[in-house]
């Protein structure tokens, strides 16, 4: 084969393979949908949507409405957020700015480590630790509850916040803060008003990539949110996300039964929310992408 | 010269006795408020530090006691109630390795595409967020994509390979972002050099680019490992099932898998109390699995980065 030929031939097939994570997207973009639209022939949008209750398996009159499954995913998201976005930055400018090299190389791997525990033991940690604890020292009827889910997706969600920060301060071009220094200004103030306004972009990205995971999380909420379908209405009440209501349920569900469609549909909801909050985080990300110190 | 602001406004001004002591005073006031800052984000990786050291240490206290030889090398009986979780382990090492056999040749050819041939542009932007949202998407809807695709529409029934190709896909952005890392660390000069000596494109990724890459690539793939063997939810549905007597056979039998286990048990077992101490066990394997991975991934980059010298 003539050099040129093959040459030309071997980038196409490369082409094809990075094409795969496409297509595996848009395929499950494909079989949600296929097998999640379903629902709106015994369910209306607005029913399905706004309807307060979930009864699937409601023999008489089954109800489908996830509204409760949407705020409970909706609770269990902010109360993480509230208490993984500070931690998360927090760490990421100790690492970025003020660690030693040789704290660095110890902090970073905890970090990554973190990262990489399993859900399910950090829902097993939550179900056999924490929720005896708060029973015991709240005086509350359940452990599983919001506040438990909240505090351990906290934990899923703060490495993945701590290392994307960390990642957009260490990129803050040095001339900025030597000029900063080099103007009187002392150690904090530069990182308060050069260093971290200049990656604030990368934070912002950070900190919604670090939301996206907690509400796409399922063993931990499944194991520790309650399982409860209703409005939450405190913070120690049990509540049942929309990921929980999915795992725990689709075992059960017959194939194409009514139940099963609605399960398909939870997870295009799922999803779509997903989905919107990774290209708002791709579209900050380079909307305020830091070009070199020229830029800003 | 009267008031203290004026001398802050003056040019050079004659340093008097009542303008040094102000600016002492906010000089102390600010190393006072740095102090607490940065005692502050000290704080908050200690928290995060914690927090791994509570779980793990908290595992392995209570574990460590059930873990032995009979534990490991056995089959569970009695209900689940007894026995070991041998055909746990071996679940899952099938499942995330032939998960990272579906991902790392897609993977690492994807990111070569993405860093060797792809020139900046609307179709590699396209790429890019596709990567960056599957990588985004939750892990029980690539379980139930697996259901509704692998073990339905393909008919593999709930099986090694309907898992391995949900986890596979699950892995694939893991392994682009690392694979890609590994061939931006090989040095501009080394495909220069090949391209120089008459070296084609391919020749030069296959001989040179590649084989530099190597150690980085791999790196990924024992990070790609750790992840696909912790996952529970995109196995749920499509490859792992609460018990089975047998052992996997071939690619179409449905096997018991660590972290499906530590859930079942858990939550769903005859005697969720009694089996408590097997529970900690079981946790304890998968972290030992998981956690080594990650350190081996760690070391070997630690290594890496201190051979090439940055």
């Amino acid at each position: 084969m003539h050099r040129r030929t093959k040459e030309a031939l071997i980038k196409q097939v490369f082409l094809a393979t990075a094409v795969t994570s496409l297509a595996i997207l848009a395929l499950i973009m494909i079989f949600l949908f296929m097998e999640g639209l379903p629902t709106f022939h015994f369910v209306s949008i607005k029913g399905f949507l706004g309807g307060l209750d979930w009864y699937p398996t409601d023999e008489a009159r089954p109800d489908y409405g996830i509204l409760p499954l949407i705020a409970a995913s909706g609770a269990v998201t902010t109360l993480s957020s509230l208490l993984a976005i500070p931690l998360g930055v927090m760490s990421a400018v100790y690492l970025a700015e003020i660690a030693n090299p040789k704290v660095r190389a110890i902090a970073k791997p905890v970090v990554e480590m973190l990262a990489s525990l399993p859900s399910v033991v950090i829902g097993f940690f939550g179900m056999v630790v924490l929720a005896p604890f708060l029973q015991d020292h709240f005086d509350i009827p359940v452990g599983l509850n919001l506040f438990n889910a909240s505090l351990m997706l906290a934990f899923m969600s703060v490495p993945t916040i701590a290392s994307v920060s960390e990642d957009a301060i260490y990129a803050v071009p040095r001339e900025l803060k030597e000029a900063s220094l080099a103007l009187g200004a002392t150690h904090l103030e530069t990182l308060l008003r050069v260093t971290i306004p200049a990656a604030l972009s990368g934070i912002g990205t950070a900190v919604i990539l670090g939301m996206s995971r907690a509400i796409g999380e399922t063993m931990v909420v499944l194991m520790v949110a309650g399982g409860a379908a209703v409005l939450p209405d405190s913070l120690f009440g049990p509540v049942r996300p929309m990921p929980a209501s999915i795992a725990a349920e689709m075992a059960e569900a017959p194939f194409r039964s009514n139940h099963y469609h609605a399960l398909f549909a939870i997870a295009m909801v799922l999803f779509v929310v997903t989905l919107g909050f990774n290209v708002l985080a791709d579209y900050i990300s380079h909307k305020h992408r830091q070009v070199g110190s020229a830029s800003l | 010269m009267t008031t203290p602001a004026s001398s802050a406004i003056a040019p050079a001004p004659p340093l008097r006795r009542v303008s040094l002591t102000i600016a002492q005073g906010r000089d102390i006031r600010r190393n006072g408020m740095e102090w607490f800052v940065f005692m502050l984000l000290r704080a908050a990786i200690l928290i995060v530090a914690a927090a791994l050291v509570i779980i793990v240490g908290f595992l392995v206290k209570n574990g460590i006691s059930v873990i032995n030889w009979q534990f490991l090398t056995e089959a569970p009986r009695n209900n689940m109630t007894e026995g070991g979780v041998w055909p746990c382990i071996v679940g899952t090492l099938l499942l995330s390795l032939g998960s990272m056999a579906v991902a790392l040749p897609l993977g690492v050819a994807s990111a070569i595409y993405l860093h060797e041939y792809a020139r900046p542009g609307t179709l590699m932007r396209v790429i890019r967020l596709g990567v960056n949202n599957l990588a985004g998407v939750p892990s029980v809807v690539f379980g139930l994509f697996g259901l509704g695709f692998f073990v339905t529409a393909m008919k593999l029934g709930v099986s090694l390979a309907a898992g391995w190709l949900t986890l596979g896909a699950l892995c694939l952005p893991v392994v682009i972002g690392t694979a890609e890392e590994a061939l931006r660390n090989v040095p501009a000069t080394y495909r220069e050099a090949s391209l120089a000596l008459g070296g084609t494109k391919w020749q030069t990724i296959w001989r040179v680019v590649l084989p530099s890459a190597l150690p980085g690539i791999l790196t990924g793939s024992i990070l790609g490992i750790g992840r696909a063997a912790g996952e529970t939810a995109a196995i749920m549905f499509t490859a792992a099932v609460f018990y089975t007597p047998k052992m996997p056979s071939s690619m179409f039998s449905d096997v018991m898998a660590l972290p499906y286990h530590i859930y079942v048990l858990a939550t769903a077992g005859t005697e969720i109390e009694k089996t408590r101490p097997l529970q900690y066990g079981t946790s304890l394997v998968l972290i030992a699995l998981v956690l080594g991975m990650n350190l081996a991934a760690i070391l070997l980059r630690a290594w890496l980065q201190k051979r090439h010298g940055h």
